[in-house]
């Protein structure tokens, strides 16, 4: 059989044939997906760094609440008079900072680099659906990133109502400082944010469904695709109605709509607006918010699947109940909205139901992680960094995750909503997973898309810092919600029930900033690894996906020759009577006839007839 | 086995023709969303109070719009079929009609809205229900602009000419976005009517 040498040019859209690469086209507007991949991922972890700074300045304030440091006014002028963050400021720092982590590291940073990378390279296509969209959906997120940077250079400072936006902080330019031009920027930067992922996103669907090489049907497919798919569906049907929520905020905001707003006094003068809602916006808001949520921790649940499975050397337990519990995430994730709403005065009826269905959604959650440490139980682990990351992932997923079952009690919830022990449980469940979802997919993946092994050793202090320095950080703040302490507050002290946490916010500052300066160690092995890092072999994990079966050195269209054909899942790790502990999804049966089981060939009668005869041949008998 | 590189060139086009038109449908599912949420907005809004509600008789003008964007549906439907069989100078005058109903119809709206204005019902509403009018009849205008730049395109592509295959495609793409945009008009105008 010769197959013809399909050339990056034969691999391409509809007319231009032979396109001439500058450095513009391949570095910048890059229609490439894996230079698209590389570009969300280096912005993600700049918006990251620029986030985490951010949070090390709120903690500051939160564990000296009355100190002065001189240096802080070096750095921010006005905003930190005397050397102490203003009260405004405190609350633009941690709005954008939960903007940024939430939208743009772990939204955009996690979903746009892997789905970049992995789709087209998992599936067996030469690139994404429409390579053009997928170039849009990368500017557009960066021109979003751009804005949001900027709003910290105007003169009323960022938005700083929250990362919710709640009406009418939100709504009424007047009310504080932040709710000026920095929450106009917000929601532009937004509005340009939900197009890439919108465009994004159908990209991806239509990548999974359309572009398939033979033989991956969809029950082939690896969990990080299915994750990633799921993701993309949750995303096209949640941020549309974010959208709707932003016009109407943007009417009542410059023209003088009352969707939102009614009976409002700001400083001494009567706001026109009657009749509006604010209940209204968290309805929408939360329509998307809480699908959102799993649109951040989904694909990092993809990732450590595949990690897992491939440093424990074992097949995933239980695919297929993993990818249902993901389509039942998928669709719990919109019925469970008002969880964020159980204080607003909503019917106990209705606030039952929505305690039902956000319980009921703890049991694909724990599914998964079952399956995990089934996984892991009895493999041969190799702990290299990103399965480090990926079991810091499940670590973080439990703990996060048992306290979503006290908060989805709507009695509980009357006492702990907006206190620190919510702080507490996103932060564990989405921040810390999913963020340790994100670098153990870098940590793995690196050799693929720099072609270059990053340091393992760095990789191990980076863990430990990053994981002790988490759970130092996040866990106390149970204890200090379950004591009432609320959640954005500028200077707690001057509640003296609150004054004994002075010594557990300065233990969690320390821990915050120690566990920043381990992400040096992160940066430094990153960046200087695409230069000078171990040249990486073609398949340096012994994985069984089709990325691996690409060469080390990137070329457009991903395969010199014809694509590869699928022939079995992708989870044949240490698969009794095969010669190596790994077979790749691209290796048909008939070359593993000593490792065959009869359900391999799903219901091939013929298939199975010369498999039995083979085994009579070779004197194999199968247990089972 | 050898196949030629045109062949399979050949196969890919199509397979990337087939994703960018599941891409559109895709893209319509989000546009729908947005009206589905701003739907249940204005149910839950409307809900709130018995001072809230749209508490008007919609304009008659709407009636005509109506009119207007399913005759264009229609032309719409005759261009596509008439590219199909490469007759371009039928298709370019169906797709001209289409265009100018398109036109009509965006006019007889903004008529719809001043209607409403002289019955003292504006915009800014202290009965938001009544803001709502606008804002659907509004976000549906803008997809409009949408859908009236990809039929100009269209007609660009029909003049020039480029190839028929293409020309095919393209008009298969903008028929299925216009009459999309024909039901989500009729999804607004029931739904207003039934809460009028
Ligand atoms: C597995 C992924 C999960 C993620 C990513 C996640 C994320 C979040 C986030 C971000 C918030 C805070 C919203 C805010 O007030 O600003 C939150 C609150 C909440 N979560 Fe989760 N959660 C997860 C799992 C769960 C589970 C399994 C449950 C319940 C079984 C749950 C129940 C809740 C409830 C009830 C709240 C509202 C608390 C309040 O505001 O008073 N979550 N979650
Ligand atoms: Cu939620």
């Amino acid at each position: 059989m010769s197959s013809t040498v399909i050339s990056h040019d034969a691999a391409h859209h509809d007319s231009h044939d032979h396109h001439h690469e500058t450095f513009w086209t391949k570095y910048i507007f890059s229609q490439d997906h894996k230079m698209i991949a590389k570009q969300f991922l280096i912005t993600g972890i700049i918006m990251a760094v620029f986030a985490m700074i951010l949070s090390i300045l709120f903690r500051i304030q939160l564990a000296w609440p009355d100190k002065d440091f001189p240096i802080l006014e070096v750095f921010l002028g006005k905003w930190a008079e005397g050397g102490r963050i203003k009260p405004d400021f405190f609350l633009s720092l941690v709005t954008i900072h939960g903007t940024m982590m939430v939208f743009f590291v772990l939204t955009a940073g996690l979903s746009g680099t892997f789905s970049n990378l992995l789709i087209p390279y998992q599936l067996g296509a030469r690139d994404m659906a429409s390579p053009f969209m997928n170039m849009l959906s990368y500017w557009f997120f960066f021109t979003a990133c751009v804005i949001m940077i900027g709003s910290f250079f105007v003169e009323s400072g960022p938005a700083s109502a929250g990362w919710t936006i709640y009406p009418p902080l939100s709504a009424v330019p007047s009310a504080i400082s932040g709710s000026g031009l920095g929450m106009t920027l917000w929601l532009i930067s937004m509005t340009l944010f939900i197009a890439s992922q919108v465009m994004g996103g159908v990209n991806y669907i239509s990548t999974v469904l359309n572009m398939r090489t033979k033989g991956m049907d969809m029950w082939k497919m690896p969990l990080t695709i299915w994750s990633f798919f799921l993701t993309a569906i949750v995303g096209l049907l949640s941020f549309p109605v974010l959208v709707s929520a932003v016009v109407l905020l943007v009417f009542d905001r410059s023209f003088g709509t009352s969707f939102y707003l009614s009976d409002l006094v700001v400083q001494g003068q009567i706001l026109p607006n009657e009749g509006g809602s604010p209940i209204l916006f968290q309805h929408l808001f939360w329509f998307l918010g809480h699908p959102e949520v799993y649109i951040v921790v989904m694909p990092a649940l993809g990732i450590t699947s595949e990690v897992i499975s491939t440093n424990s050397r074992k097949p995933i337990f239980g695919y297929h109940a993993m990818v249902y519990s993901l389509v039942g995430i998928t669709v719990l994730s919109f019925i469970v909205w008002g969880h964020h709403m159980f204080v607003t005065g909503m019917n106990p009826f209705l606030g039952g139901v929505f305690m039902i269905t956000t319980l009921i959604i703890a049991v694909p959650s724990a599914v998964k992680s079952f399956n995990y440490l089934a996984t892991l139980w009895r493999g041969n682990i190799r702990f290299t960094p990103a399965m480090m990351f990926a079991i810091g992932m499940v670590s973080f997923f439990i703990s996060g995750g048992v306290t979503g079952l006290f908060l989805g009690n709507a009695a509980l919830d009357i006492n702990l909503h907006d206190t620190y022990f919510v702080v507490a449980h996103f932060h564990l469940v989405m921040g810390s997973a999913s963020i340790f979802g994100m670098l153990c997919g870098v940590y793995h993946w690196y050799p693929k898309m720099f072609g270059r092994m990053m340091d393992a050793k760095l990789g191990y202090l980076h863990f430990w810092l990053t994981f002790l320095g988490a759970y130092l950080v996040f866990f106390p703040m149970h204890f200090m919600g379950i004591d009432g302490v609320p959640r954005r507050y500028y200077s707690f002290t001057n509640f003296p029930f609150m004054e004994k946490w002075v010594s557990v916010n300065i233990l969690v500052t320390w821990a915050a900033i120690i566990a920043a300066l381990g992400q040096v160690a992160f940066l430094w092995n990153f960046f200087t690894s695409i230069f000078f890092g171990k040249k990486a072999t073609q398949n340096p994990w012994n994985s069984n996906t089709l990325e691996w079966t690409t060469p080390v050195e990137h070329i457009h269209g991903n395969w010199p020759g014809e694509i590869p054909t699928v022939h079995r899942w992708p989870y044949d790790y240490s698969k009794p009577g095969a010669e190596a502990d790994f077979i790749p999804q691209d290796v048909p049966f008939s070359q593993t006839m000593s490792s065959n089981q009869a359900h391999d060939f799903e219901g091939n009668e013929e298939a199975i007839r010369i498999q039995e005869q083979w085994n009579k041949d070779n004197n194999r008998t199968v247990e089972g | 086995m050898i196949m030629s590189i045109e062949n399979l060139q050949q196969e890919e086009i199509l397979q990337s023709r087939k994703a960018k038109k599941f891409s559109l449908w895709l893209g319509m599912i989000g546009m729908f969303m947005m009206f589905a949420a701003l739907s249940s907005g204005f149910i839950v809004y409307t809900a709130s109070g018995v001072d809230k509600g749209i508490k008007t008789i919609l304009p008659h003008a709407f009636i005509w719009s109506t009119v207007a964007i399913v005759l264009s549906s229609l032309t719409m439907h005759l261009a596509s079929k008439a590219v199909k069989q490469n007759q371009l100078a039928k298709q370019k005058i169906y797709l001209l009609l289409t265009i100018a109903l398109g036109v009509v119809f965006f006019f007889v709206q903004v008529e719809a809205w001043s209607t409403l204005t002289s019955r003292g019902i504006y915009f800014i509403n202290t009965n938001a229900s009544q803001s709502f009018i606008y804002i659907f009849t509004g976000m549906h205008l803008a997809h409009i602009i949408a859908g009236l730049i990809v039929l100009i395109r269209c007609f660009i592509g029909a003049a020039k000419p480029i190839p028929l295959d293409q020309n095919t495609f393209r008009m298969d793409l903008a028929a299925i976005f216009w009459h999309f945009l024909d039901l989500l008009w009729i999804y607004i105008y029931v739904f207003l009517l039934l809460n009028q």
